[in-house]
């Protein structure tokens, strides 16, 4: 048998164990052991960002981390954005806005402008296009997408 | 309230047709509640890995399994060994060819599946396949279609060497498939022998891929006890997907059910049949327990659909005004190593001949010939339909360079030549029958839009300054699509026509499910389909739920593919709606005791004409209806259903404009303004409509500055990561600007044509015609896909406009 | 695209890490931010039989400066340098070239050790480097030992550091007031390596040159400090006659590896017209 060890972390607030080879990416102890299915894999290559997750307020594609690189961190993922029964102002945003069709990309895309605005809560149409490089849509060329974190921005701005 | 402003409220309550409802399938994906293929997991479940060649060409001598069956986990590996006692070693293609499931004998192609490891975890399958050990002896390899057909060229077929035929006519050579051709060439020829100006280029439709962000797989689930079937799979045609696993596996369709869940994308990259899913299903029917196979990035670039690959020659003949007398365009098509193209029975080379546009054209000759090269098999319809781009390509292109020759503006020439709006319906030279347009008027209100005649002010005041280090291209498409697969008479796929369907059951309280037999990967049918239904029935939107994808549950349809959703199975809603509709009329009729005659509808109920007072409403009828209290000897329920088959296919068309600037120096292209007019007749969702527009452009754009999938002189894959293989990012990708004329088709029940695949089809030509046009006052009339800088910059090497 | 199995290792000093060097032998590799080798492991082209994870050693991280020195620690990620106040003002270039590197995500866990230590001439910070004229604190068995970087990238994916050792620090010398910076990087798009990319670092006195350091990414097996080009500058005024020459001396020292990027010719005049770019925009930085 394959030797594994027992990796804990937070994961949207609540502390979880997995066991694991030291080879495991995170992405698929999230996906098939915590069942997690929300962050997706597109290319393995840390190219698409599908698997994007906030790891100690980090944005990271966790099909480039192992996860026994995740001992003791704290993991939000987009099953973590909606608090108490409301959703998010970016996941309200990606819908009013049109902003996505497949769904595919629309977990890791959210998650990432998460961190965006939490790091730039007013963000120009260019500080978002180049915050979300990292993730890849093939379905809606990104302008509804641009258009949702700016609206999702004002909004989480007037909340303040 | 007044009554307008009453009528108002209830139109609004239905969110029916031309309004942009928000989608309804929103509220999982926002929430990362998606259910797609990868996101199964089942009790017992085995992974698949595949093993792949590392060669184009090459014999297999020998397998050996020992090693990878020690290996912990591994459970067992299958061959083309272990697929012949079920005759599932080789599979029929669409396009009357046989593929191998797994290489028998030889490889034919970089990466082909050569074996599958099963384990019982996926690190396990993998560590598999690294211990396969394949006895390959190297063959040389054919990778450039024109040395496929040459007297000395290695043949690649050997299991078909002795076949003169298949199924496409006569073969010349063992690595020929087919010549396909149609119009009037000797016609044609007269006209070329008599024009005054002729023009004629070489024109490359490049390997690409259509890249889907989530890749291939499947699970497959075969219970030994009963007998039955399940196969979830990443699939655009889940239908015809089943009939064809009945046609291999010989298990009754009946046993049968295709689930096709949440598709992460698909723009023609899901409709074949891959190899995977065939292992994947012996491999559960073997063992008895559920099977996953997920594809990686790589072998999804390497392996599955390729598009386009049409090395094309295009040549027009026109008069001294550059009206065009005669239209010869012919391709060379590299299909790969088995002519698994995807196509209807009749159209090896799909709708090549919609290849005269938006033009009046005489005299047209047109024809393809494929050949089988080293090369992954496919041919798929990457957001258009079948050979729809390679066909547009080579007009729009065309035209410019008709243009350059005549001396008129790109915009006039195509004003010269296009179908009138009074000519509607218009049959072309190659017998398609245009069916509704006013091409003059959407590219006038393009041309106002960005005013046109001053951006040529500009490029003109740019050419004459020598200092100025940017050159500036504008580039026009003005195309027509042909979409809507299709009427049966002339469509099929294996025998199946390519009608569709759909199934709708009101429920007593007024709540409606629909059941349609395409299948939706990102399109928001869920939305569009419930606003067909509001709008046709008279109840909520909100309250109709759609379902597509389970063939247990959904009638027969072909899927989705070729922007047919709309055209053909938003059709058969209009139609069920209707069929629900007139029995719901005869119940308020009996009601209010009235003739039927004496009823009008309005919005969401049947009035007595005169009589404003006496009405019932739909909602009403939905529980009468379930009642005893109907019309003699009618049977209660308010269900139908519609297989439709439509009568023609669909045209929309759009005008495009694309203003670029180009770095001398870099040959950078930065697209500075698009501007898409799209008329896809009656339009059902505003913000879908243009939601898929913007990402039809974004492909357009990927397709004409960046992607094509390059190999060596071996057949060795070259870039088939997301490294090299070009998806743009937001920082790449343009701004959008959209526009809109409307023009009803008119055999459409609602008049709708369909849209996702034309920004596709008319935004590449677009872009290419304004990298293009930044060169045509240099003399330069074309040059080939993709644009990337290095590309440009060796155009701008080559004209010195990069000397310091 | 699963690694093959290995074992993990997380020392929470240095000193333990190069213990573990030491124990393991050439069967380990070093994780960084794993972007390179992670990917490289997947398609087990890599397949070390230990991997020691320095992301857990608090002391390699931190940006400081002492005296007229730059300290950044080996860990310090692309996201923390891009976030930094200190090299905002001191050294710029730094923060801009950071921002050329992959996308955001990989940003937060790319270091800049591991960029340097990978010896991957497509990197960037090699060439930011030579332009900042940076030395590098490798730590081994025997102690600390500082080498410069201009001559510790010996060829492709081979430096000056042993395989006992571990680069611990980038040191920088603050650059002089009023000096102009430039990082031009050409690539097909983000995520994307250089087509080909040029670091600058240029002191003016009155309308002359008096200093000009010239880095080139992605232009030969390793990174290229322009020598030529540097000397040729010192003393001239900056215009298109000099911005000629000494991207023409740049070109000529490249020999890049054809790609799909391009072919040997695009990759040389694309250097030459980063290397033009870069001066030109140092230039109207500089203060003199």
């Amino acid at each position: 048998m394959a030797k594994t060890q027992k990796v804990s972390f937070k994961l949207n607030g609540k502390p979880v164990e997995a066991t694991v080879e030291a080879r495991e990416l995170l992405i698929y102890t999230l996906r098939e052991k915590l069942a997690h299915t929300g962050p997706h894999i597109g290319c393995e290559t840390s190219h698409c960002g599908a698997c994007t997750v906030d790891l100690d307020g980090m944005s990271v594609k966790s099909c480039t981390v192992l996860t026994v690189q995740c001992e003791g961190a704290e993991l939000t993922t987009i099953e973590g954005m909606e608090q108490g029964g409301a959703l998010h102002a970016l996941q309200q945003a990606f819908h009013e806005e049109h902003g996505l069709q497949c769904g595919y990309c629309t977990p890791g895309m959210i998650t990432r402008a998460y961190r965006l605005l939490k790091e730039n809560p007013n963000p120009s149409e260019q500080d978002i296009r180049k915050g979300i490089a990292g993730n890849l849509c093939r379905c809606t060329g990104y302008q509804n997408i641009v258009k949702a974190v700016q609206s999702a921005a004002k909004k989480l701005a007037a909340a303040r | 309230m007044s009554q307008t402003a009453e009528l108002k409220e209830r139109e609004q309550k239905l969110q029916g047709m031309g309004t942009s409802l928000l989608r309804k399938e929103d509220a999982r994906f926002i929430r990362g509640q998606g259910s797609y293929v990868a996101d199964i997991k089942m009790p017992g479940m085995l992974f698949g890995a595949i093993v792949r060649s590392p060669y184009a060409h090459a014999r297999i001598k020998g397998i050996d399994k020992a090693k990878a069956l020690a290996c912990p986990g591994v459970v067992a590996v299958l061959t083309a060994a272990d697929l012949k006692p079920v005759k599932l070693d080789w599979m029929p293609t669409v396009g009357g060819d046989v593929q191998a499931v797994l290489a028998d004998q030889k490889v034919h192609f970089q990466y082909q599946d050569v074996a599958m490891v099963l384990a019982t975890d996926r690190a396990a399958a993998y560590d598999g396949v690294a211990l396969v050990e394949v006895d390959y002896e190297e063959l040389p390899a054919i990778v450039d279609p024109k040395k496929a057909l040459l007297k000395d060229a290695p043949v690649l077929r050997e299991d078909i060497v002795d076949k003169k035929d298949l199924t496409h006519g006569p073969r010349t050579h063992p690595n020929h498939i087919f010549t396909w051709e149609a119009g009037d060439k000797a016609a044609a020829d007269a006209a070329f022998k008599n024009a005054p100006i002729t023009v004629r280029e070489e024109i490359l439709n490049p390997r690409v891929h259509p890249c889907p962000l989530e890749t291939c797989g499947c699970v497959a689930s075969f219970n030994k006890a009963t007998g039955y079937l399940t196969l979830y799979v990443t699939t655009q045609i889940p239908h015809l997907f089943r009939t064809v696993l009945a046609m291999l596996s010989g298990i009754a369709e009946s046993k049968i059910r295709v689930v096709g869940g949440d598709i992460g994308g698909g723009f023609g990259n899901k409709v074949p049949v891959y190899p995977g899913y065939v292992v994947a299903t012996v491999a559960s029917i073997v063992t008895g327990v559920p099977v996953k196979w997920i594809e990686s990035r790589i072998d999804n670039i390497s392996t599955t659909g390729f598009a386009r690959d049409y090395h094309g020659v295009g040549e027009l003949a026109a008069d001294k005004d550059g009206r065009i007398k005669g239209l010869r365009f012919t391709a060379l098509a590299d299909h790969g190593a088995f002519n698994s193209h995807v196509s209807a029975t009749k159209f090896p080379a799909g709708l090549f001949s919609i290849c005269t546009g938006s033009y009046a054209i005489p005299n047209t000759y047109c024809r393809v010939d494929a050949v089988f090269t080293n090369k992954a098999p496919g041919g798929v319809a990457y957001r258009c339909s079948l050979r729809v781009t390679e066909a547009i390509y080579l007009i729009e292109r065309m035209m410019d360079v008709l243009a350059q020759k005549v001396g008129v503006d790109k915009a006039e020439i195509r004003r010269r030549n296009f179908v009138k709006a009074e000519q509607f319906p218009y049959t072309t030279g190659f017998g398609w029958t245009l069916d509704s347009g006013n091409y003059h008027a959407a590219l006038d209100k393009v041309l106002k839009a960005v005013d046109y005649e001053g951006l040529r002010r500009e490029q003109a005041a740019k050419r004459a300054d020598p200092k100025s280090p940017t050159l500036m291209g504008i580039g026009i498409s003005t195309f027509t699509e042909i979409v809507g697969a299709g009427p049966t008479k002339v469509c099929d796929i294996l025998g199946v026509g390519l009608f569709d369907s759909c199934e709708i059951r009101v429920h007593p309280t007024g709540g409606v499910i629909a059941r349609l037999g395409t299948m939706t990967q990102g399109q928001g049918h869920s939305t569009t389909y419930a606003q067909i239904i509001a709008t046709e029935l008279g109840l909520p939107a909100s309250d109709i739920v759609v379902e597509e994808g389970d063939t247990d549950k959904a009638p027969y349809g072909a899927g989705t593919w070729g922007s047919r959703s709309t055209p053909v199975s938003g059709a058969a809603t209009a139609v069920a709606a209707r069929k629900i509709k007139d029995k719901a009329k005869k119940i308020a009729a009996h009601l209010l005791e009235v003739a039927e005659g004496d009823l009008e509808w309005e919005i969401d109920r049947f009035k007595v004409k005169g009589n404003p007072s006496q009405f019932k409403t739909m909602k009403e009828l939905c529980l009468v209806s379930h009642t005893g209290n109907l019309p003699a000897g009618m049977e209660q329920g308010l269900n139908a259903v519609a297989y439709y088959d439509p009568p023609n296919l669909t045209f929309p068309f759009g005008a495009y404009l694309c203003v670029v600037d180009i770095d001398k120096f870099t040959g950078e292209v930065k697209v500075r303004r698009f501007y898409a007019l799209d008329d896809c007749g009656t339009r059902i969702n505003p913000m879908i409509i243009d939601g898929q527009v913007h990402g039809g452009l974004t492909e357009a754009f990927a397709v004409a500055m960046g992607q094509q999938l390059p190999f060596d002189e071996s057949g060795n894959h070259l870039g088939n990561s997301l490294m090299d293989y070009f998806l743009p990012t937001a920082v790449e990708t343009p701004a959008w600007e959209t526009d809109h004329t409307v023009t009803p088709c008119p055999h459409h029940p609602l008049g709708a044509k369909g849209v996702a695949e034309s920004p596709h089809v008319g935004g590449i030509p677009c872009f290419s015609n304004a990298v293009i046009d930044a060169f045509a006052h240099l003399g330069v009339t074309h040059m080939d896909m993709p644009h990337s800088a290095y590309r440009v910059w060796q155009k701008c090497n080559a004209l010195g406009l990069n000397k310091r | 695209m699963i690694p093959a199995a290995f074992d993990y290792h997380a020392p929470r000093s240095v000193a333990d890490a190069i213990k573990l060097l030491g124990q393991l032998g050439p069967e380990a590799k070093l994780l960084a931010g794993g972007h390179s080798l992670l990917p490289m492991m997947k398609l087990r082209f890599a397949q070390p039989a230990h991997l020691v994870d320095l992301g857990r050693i608090a002391e390699l991280r931190g940006i400081s400066q002492v005296g007229n020195e730059i300290r950044i620690g080996a860990m310090t990620t692309e996201h923390e340098l891009l976030s930094s106040k200190l090299l905002a003002e001191k050294a710029p270039l730094l923060v801009e070239g950071a921002g050329w590197i992959a996308d955001p995500q990989v940003r937060y866990k790319g270091t800049i050790g591991g960029d340097i230590s990978h010896g991957d001439p497509a990197n960037d910070h090699p060439a930011l480097m030579i332009a900042l004229d940076a030395s590098f604190v490798l730590t081994g068995p025997k102690g600390e030992r500082v080498v410069k970087a201009d001559g510790y990238f010996l060829g492709l994916y081979s430096t000056q550091l042993a395989a006992d050792e571990i680069l611990t620090q980038i040191r920088i010398p603050v650059p002089a007031a009023g000096s102009g910076w430039s990082y031009q990087k050409l690539k097909r798009k983000t995520g994307d390596f250089a087509t080909a990319a040029t670091a600058v670092m240029l002191q003016m006195k009155g309308k002359s040159v008096a200093k000009a350091a010239i880095g080139l990414t992605n232009a030969g097996p390793t990174v290229l400090k322009a020598r030529e080009a540097e000397a040729y500058l010192a003393g001239k005024e900056i215009n298109d006659a000099s911005l000629n020459e000494a991207a023409r001396l740049a070109m000529k020292i490249c020999n890049p590896t054809p790609d799909q990027r391009g072919d040997a010719d695009y990759k040389r005049a694309m250097c030459g017209e980063m290397t033009r770019r870069a001066l030109q925009a140092a230039h109207a930085r500089a203060k003199a």
